[in-house]
């Protein structure tokens, strides 16, 4: 991801569907979890699935450590569509995931909160 | 999407009894949710009931669980059949683990860092458990508490997308403030029960429960 160059903001990257679709499941990990890393807040167009879910915690645990990284806050719109798709578009990874997504670093996001139409986060400098 | 999901569940059930080995391993299940939702309570209430023994030490603390403890074979009995089953008692999952979080519960920094630490180990771990070791889940929830959470709501669609039988459960109930409809309203798609694990309450239920849910 293309770096700004403000000292003193916060960058939020807004990333598409499209960018994200060719990736494997670490690399879109990689990607999210450098991007909080640096402070960003990550904004994904369409989430990830239930089983990348899980291997972010899993990876985000990993890497914290008490000096300079306590995690993550994540949100997203609760109509995860997952359970609406056939057992056979599961099988065949056709996993409709399309639910935006907000992922910052915990220490950064003084708060995050949601409704089913809104994510509204509160975000402080480093 | 809730009537789907629990006639899929109900298929699962009868279809997983119909070709069951009356000699097959006892099923591995995971007992997960927030941390402080009271879940070494009832691993250790369930391990009581059925074995004598306890699973592990109960704490107000947050992360009490840094490690998941397992006790095995627990044999329960419910209308004259036995369900057997290991159960894997795991630390509670978080997407942030701050040291400093400890030390307002009168601890020094070394020992905040060294818990924050093992405390992040075992989040993983059970994470990791539930894509490739446990065979249904027991997923608690305090009922005092708001359950409208990203955490509770990413790991319930884990469990989901997985097809892993899930209990949940509304702990607490002994407590005034405790609301077990938010937790109905928050998971539709499943059915709540509800108990007190410190207490006791309601524990018939749970046992009828867990027979049907993993037997």
């Amino acid at each position: 991801m293309p770096e700004i160059e403000h000292a003193d903001g916060v960058q939020i990257d807004l990333i598409s569907g499209e960018r994200m679709e060719e990736k494997t499941s670490m690399e879109k990990i990689r990607m999210i979890l450098d991007g909080v890393h640096e402070g960003k807040i990550v904004i994904l167009e369409e989430g990830l699935t239930p089983d990348e879910e899980s291997r972010l915690i899993e990876v985000t645990m990993t890497e914290i450590n008490p000096d300079d990284f306590s995690g993550i806050e994540i949100e997203s719109f609760p109509q995860s569509q997952t359970s609406n798709g056939s057992l056979l578009d599961r099988i065949m990874g056709r996993e409709q995931t399309s639910k935006l997504t907000v992922i910052g670093p915990a220490n950064q996001i003084e708060s995050l909160h949601k409704d089913e139409t809104l994510i509204s986060a509160l975000v402080s400098r480093r | 999407m809730g009537l789907l999901t629990g006639l899929r569940d109900s298929i699962t059930r009868v279809t997983d009894k119909l070709f069951a080995n009356g000699d097959a391993e006892p099923k591995r299940i995971g007992i997960y949710g927030p941390p402080n939702a009271g879940k070494t309570t009832l691993a250790n209430r369930i391990a009581r009931d059925w074995t004598g023994d306890a699973v592990g030490p109960e704490s107000h603390i947050p992360h009490e669980t840094r490690r998941a403890r397992r006790k095995e074979n627990v044999e329960i009995e419910r209308n004259g059949t036995s369900v057997h089953i290991d159960i894997v008692d795991t630390p509670g999952v978080a997407t942030k683990v701050d040291y400093e979080d400890f030390l307002e519960h009168d601890m020094e920094e070394d020992e905040a860092i060294r818990r924050s630490r093992e405390a992040t180990e075992g989040v993983a771990e059970a994470m990791h458990w539930l894509r490739e070791d446990v065979d249904g889940v027991i997923y608690v929830l305090d009922s005092t508490e708001d359950p409208f959470t990203q955490v509770n709501t990413m790991l319930i669609g884990i469990i989901e997308s997985r097809d892993l039988p899930v209990l949940i459960l509304a702990n607490k109930i002994d407590l005034p403030e405790s609301n077990k409809k938010r937790i109905e309203d928050a998971f539709p798609q499943h059915e709540t029960t509800e108990l007190s694990a410190l207490e006791g309450d309601n524990m018939d239920e749970v046992y009828d429960q867990i027979a049907e849910y993993f037997g």
